[in-house]
C-alpha cells in the first residue's frame, strides 16, 4: 500500500504489528494471501509442502500489521495472524519514523 | 409414555378413515405435519389443519410432494413427531426423502390413501397397487414397515402403532390406506389419554463429547439427539460411519446399509401381526389387508357355506411381510387365494413365502371399485380342488 | 517479529475458526483456489461475532460442492438430498422455532433442481438464512450448465456456449419476497462477513449470494484462468452499488458483477403471520407449538 502522503498523526499512532502463522501441510497454493496482503508481508516459495503445493513464505516479517486479510481470504483454513508480541522499547517493534519513504515495506 | 391429552380427542365418534387418521396423529403425539394436497387423502390434512392450532402443532402446506417429505424429515429432526400425508402420485414424488428418511434412520409416517394407478389412474377411487412401492419405491437397500387399516378405527388405532414403531425402529414407516377405508365413515371410539401408550423419542442421555450420532452397541439402535440440544452432530444421505460423516467404502457401506436392512429384517418377527381365522385345519387360506379384506371375509363364509375348509388371514403389518408363518402354513394347506385391488403384489410374497409348498391364486382387480364376493368365492372354490 | 511457519507435522498454534470446525476432516475437499472455504470462513467468523448461541444453530446444505459445508462446521449440521435443503431447512425451522437455521448450498442446488422451494420459502418469509454460493456451473458431477451459467459460457452440456438465459438470483430472491437480498464475491471478505453477520442478527427469508471461483470446471472450461484470475477479475470489474435495483444486475458473461446489499426490510416471518392469524381467529384457544419445540415429553 503507497500512501500519497504520510498521514498528519503518523507519529502518534501505533500501528498494530502482527505475527503471521502458516500451517503449512493444510495448503493448496492458491495464492490468495500473497496476492491481496496489503502489506506485501508474504511471496510463494518454491519448496513443496506435503501435498506438492507451494506454500507461501513470509518475506516481510516485520511489516505485518494483523490486519487478518489473509486470514479471512485463504480457504484452506492455513494462515492466520496473532497480534505481535512486542519487544522493549517501541511497542510494536517497527519503526515510526517518517522519515523513511512512505508506504514502503517495513523490514 | 402416555398420550398428551391435548390431542386426544376422547369418545365416540362417527368418522371417515382420513379424518380418523389425523386423529390417530394427533392421539400419538404427531405435532408437525407438512403435506400437499391429493385426493382422496386430503381429508387427514385438513382434519389437522382445523385442529392443530389449538393443540400446539404446526401445519404447513408445502409447495410440493417432494418439500413435504424433506420438512417431515428435518421436522423429526428436532425431536417432534412428524407425518406427510398423500396418495400414489404424491408417494412417487416422496421417494426421494422417504431413501432420505431411511438412510438419517428418521422416524416419521408415511400416509398413502392409495388409489387407482399407475400415473393419474383413478383420483377418487380406490386401489391397492403401492404395496409393493411402499417396501422398494426409493432406490438402493433400506427396509420400512407398513401397516394396512381395513376400518376408520383402525385408521386411527393403527396410526399410533404406526409411529409408536417408527420411534423404536427409527424407519419411515408407510401407513397404507385405500381410499374405500379413507372416505368410509364408521364408528371410531377414542380412548382417554391414560389408555393410549406412547413411545417417546429414544434420546441420548451421553455428554455431547461422548456422543457419535450413528453408534450402537450389541444390535441396539443409535441413540437420537435433537438439533438445538447442543450435540453439533452431523447426518448425510451420504454412507456414512458412526459419526454421521461421510465414508465412501464398501467396508463402510455393509455398516450402514447392513444395519438399515437388519434392524427391521432381524426384529420381523417381533414387528409382524396378523389375524387369523380357521386356519389350522383349512384346506385354502385366503390372504387379504385393507379393504379387501372385508369383501373377503364374505367370500370366505360362502366357501365355508358350501362345505369347503377355509382360512382367513388378514394382514395388519404388511411390511415385513409374515413369511415364517405364511411358509408355516404352506405346509398343511393345499392353496392360498390372494385377492388384492392390484395385478398381483402381495401374491407375490404369499408365494413366495410358500416356497412351492402350496399353490398361489392371485384375484385381481384393477382398480376403481372393490371385488365382489363372488369373484373372490369362484377362485376359493377353485382352489379347493 | 517472531514467525512461526509450522513444519510438518509440529503445530503450536491452531486456526482460530478451529472450535467451529470439524477439525478432523480437514484438509477439506474443495480444489486449490476453489471459493468456498473463504465462504466457510466468513461464516464462521460472523456466527462468533454474532454472538449467538451456537448450540442452536443448525445448517443445512444440498448436494454438490457448495453442499458439503454442512459438513466442517462443528454446528448440528444435515447434508440433505438435492435441491431440498430449504424445505428440510422449514421442518427444523417449524418443528423447533428456536433454532437458527442456515441453508449454505450452490447454485444448482438452490435455484435448479430447487428452485420451486426457493421461491416459496421466499414467499413465506420462512425465518432462514440461505448462503448461495455460485459457481455459475454443476461443479461436482463436472461442470455442466446451471441456471446461473452466463450466457455464451461453456460447460459439459453446452459445450457449444451457453444458449439460455440465466436467472438473476437477487431478482429472483427479491421478486419472491426475500426480506434481506445481498450479493458478494469471495473476494468481498470483509463486506461478506459484516453483511451474514447482519443478516444474523435479523429475521426472515434472508438471501446472500456469494460469487465464487470454480478453478477446476467453469474456468478451466471458459479458459479464464485459476481462482486466482477469477478474484483478480473480481478485484477488477466488481462495482458495489447498495441499494441497486435488482433488475439491474444481472451477470452476463465476464461482464461487471454488480454486489452489494439490495434489499432489507422487516417484514413479518411464517411464524409471525401464523401467530398473528390463529392468535386473532381463535383468541384463547389458540395453543401455539412452544420455542422449544412439537417434541412430546414424558409426563
Amino acid at each position: 500500500m503507497r500512501y500519497w502522503r504520510v498521514p498528519l498523526d503518523a507519529g502518534q499512532v501505533e500501528t498494530p504489528g502482527g505475527e503471521v502463522h502458516i500451517l503449512v501441510d493444510r495448503c493448496k497454493g492458491c495464492a490468495f494471501c500473497v496476492e491481496y496482503c496489503p502489506r506485501q508481508v508474504l511471496e510463494m516459495s518454491r519448496t513443496f509442502n506435503r501435498k506438492g503445493y507451494h506454500p507461501p513464505e513470509i518475506v516481510a516479517s516485520g511489516a505485518c500489521v494483523n490486519c487478518g486479510l489473509c486470514e479471512m481470504i485463504c480457504p484452506e483454513f492455513a494462515i492466520f495472524c496473532i497480534e505481535a508480541v512486542s519487544s522493549a522499547g517501541n511497542p510494536n517493534g517497527v519503526s515510526t519514523s517518517v522519515g523513511a519513504e512512505a508506504g514502503e515495506a517495513r523490514r | 409414555m402416555k398420550a398428551d391429552p391435548a390431542g386426544v380427542l376422547t369418545g365416540s365418534h362417527y368418522l371417515d378413515g382420513d379424518f380418523a387418521c389425523g386423529e390417530g396423529a394427533m392421539a400419538a403425539g404427531c405435532r408437525f405435519v407438512a403435506g400437499y394436497p391429493i385426493t382422496p387423502s386430503t381429508e387427514v390434512v385438513e382434519r389437522i389443519a382445523r385442529r392443530f392450532p389449538t393443540i400446539g402443532g404446526t401445519f404447513i402446506q408445502m409447495e410440493d410432494e417432494l418439500a413435504s417429505m424433506a420438512a417431515v424429515v428435518g421436522g423429526a429432526w428436532t425431536g417432534s413427531k412428524t407425518m406427510t400425508v398423500t396418495s400414489g402420485p404424491g408417494f412417487s414424488l416422496m421417494m426421494e426423502n422417504i431413501g432420505l428418511a431411511a438412510m438419517m434412520e428418521t422416524p416419521c409416517v408415511v400416509v398413502n390413501v392409495q388409489r387407482g394407478g399407475p400415473s393419474t389412474g383413478l383420483p377418487t377411487m380406490v386401489g391397492q397397487g403401492d404395496v409393493m412401492q411402499a417396501r422398494w419405491g426409493s432406490h438402493g437397500d433400506y427396509e420400512v414397515i407398513a401397516l394396512s387399516p381395513q376400518s376408520p378405527q383402525e385408521a386411527f388405532d393403527l396410526t399410533i402403532d404406526a409411529f409408536n414403531l417408527a420411534e423404536i425402529y427409527r424407519v419411515p414407516v408407510m401407513f397404507l390406506m385405500d381410499e374405500c377405508v379413507g372416505h368410509m365413515t364408521e364408528k371410531v371410539v377414542i380412548p382417554k389419554a391414560e389408555a393410549i401408550d406412547i413411545e417417546p423419542r429414544r434420546l441420548t442421555r451421553k455428554k455431547p463429547e461422548d456422543f457419535d450420532p450413528y453408534q450402537v452397541s450389541d444390535n441396539e439402535l443409535p441413540e437420537f439427539a435433537r438439533a438445538g440440544d447442543g450435540y453439533r452432530f452431523h447426518t448425510t444421505g451420504l454412507t456414512h460411519d458412526e459419526h454421521g460423516y461421510p465414508v465412501m467404502s464398501a467396508k463402510c457401506q455393509e455398516v450402514n446399509v447392513g444395519r438399515l436392512v437388519g434392524k427391521i429384517r432381524d426384529n420381523a418377527e417381533s414387528i409382524v401381526r396378523f389375524e387369523e381365522d380357521g386356519v389350522e385345519d383349512a384346506d385354502v387360506v385366503v390372504v387379504s389387508y385393507g379393504i379387501t379384506a372385508r369383501v373377503a371375509k364374505l367370500a370366505v363364509e360362502e366357501a365355508r357355506a358350501q362345505g369347503l375348509k377355509v382360512g382367513f388371514l388378514r394382514l395388519v403389518v404388511i411390511w415385513p411381510f409374515p413369511e415364517r408363518r405364511i411358509r408355516q402354513i404352506a405346509g398343511s394347506v393345499g392353496a392360498f387365494v390372494v385377492p388384492e385391488i392390484n395385478y398381483g403384489q402381495i401374491a407375490l410374497e404369499v408365494e413366495r413365502a410358500a416356497a412351492g409348498q402350496a399353490v398361489t391364486w392371485p384375484v385381481h382387480h384393477a382398480g376403481g371399485a372393490v371385488h365382489s364376493p363372488d369373484a373372490i368365492t369362484e377362485i376359493i372354490v377353485k382352489a379347493a380342488v | 517479529m517472531t514467525v512461526a511457519t509450522n513444519p510438518t507435522g509440529s503445530q503450536e498454534r491452531e486456526h482460530p475458526s478451529a472450535p467451529l470446525l470439524r477439525m478432523e476432516r480437514i484438509p477439506h475437499v474443495w480444489c486449490p483456489s476453489c471459493g468456498i472455504g473463504t465462504v466457510v470462513k466468513c461464516y464462521a467468523t460472523a456466527l462468533e461475532r454474532s454472538g449467538v448461541d451456537l448450540d442452536k444453530v443448525s445448517v443445512v446444505s444440498g448436494i454438490g460442492c457448495s453442499g458439503r459445508v454442512a459438513g466442517y462446521l462443528k454446528l448440528d449440521g444435515f447434508h440433505t438430498t438435492h435441491g431440498r435443503a430449504i424445505p428440510f431447512a422449514t421442518g427444523l425451522k417449524l418443528g423447533r422455532p428456536e433454532l437458527l437455521v442456515t441453508v449454505i448450498s450452490g447454485d444448482g442446488d438452490l435455484v435448479g433442481i430447487g428452485g420451486n422451494h426457493f421461491i416459496h420459502a421466499a414467499r413465506r418469509n420462512i425465518d432462514l438464512l440461505v448462503i448461495l454460493i455460485n459457481n455459475f456451473i454443476y461443479g461436482m458431477t463436472g461442470g455442466q450448465n446451471a441456471p446461473t451459467t452466463p450466457p455464451g459460457a461453456r460447460s459439459s452440456t453446452m459445450p457449444l456456449g451457453n444458449f439460455e438465459t440465466p436467472f438473476s438470483l437477487p431478482h429472483l430472491a427479491a421478486s419472491s419476497g426475500a426480506s434481506y437480498v445481498a450479493r458478494w464475491t469471495c473476494l468481498h471478505i470483509r463486506r461478506l462477513t459484516w453483511s451474514i453477520e447482519e443478516a444474523i442478527g435479523k429475521r426472515g427469508f434472508r438471501f446472500i449470494e456469494v460469487i465464487a471461483p470454480c478453478p477446476t470446471l467453469y474456468a478451466r472450461l471458459n479458459k479464464l484462468g485459476s481462482g486466482l484470475d477469477a478474484m483478480r477479475f473480481y478485484h477488477d470489474t466488481a462495482e458495489i452499488r447498495n441499494g441497486a435495483d435488482t433488475r439491474e444486475v444481472d451477470v452476463e458473461f465476464q461482464s461487471p458483477i454488480i454486489c452489494g446489499k439490495f434489499v432489507d426490510e422487516e417484514r413479518p416471518t411464517f411464524l409471525d403471520l401464523m401467530h398473528d392469524h390463529y392468535s386473532k381467529q381463535l383468541g384463547d384457544r389458540y395453543v401455539p407449538m412452544p420455542p422449544e419445540g412439537g417434541m412430546l415429553h414424558e409426563r
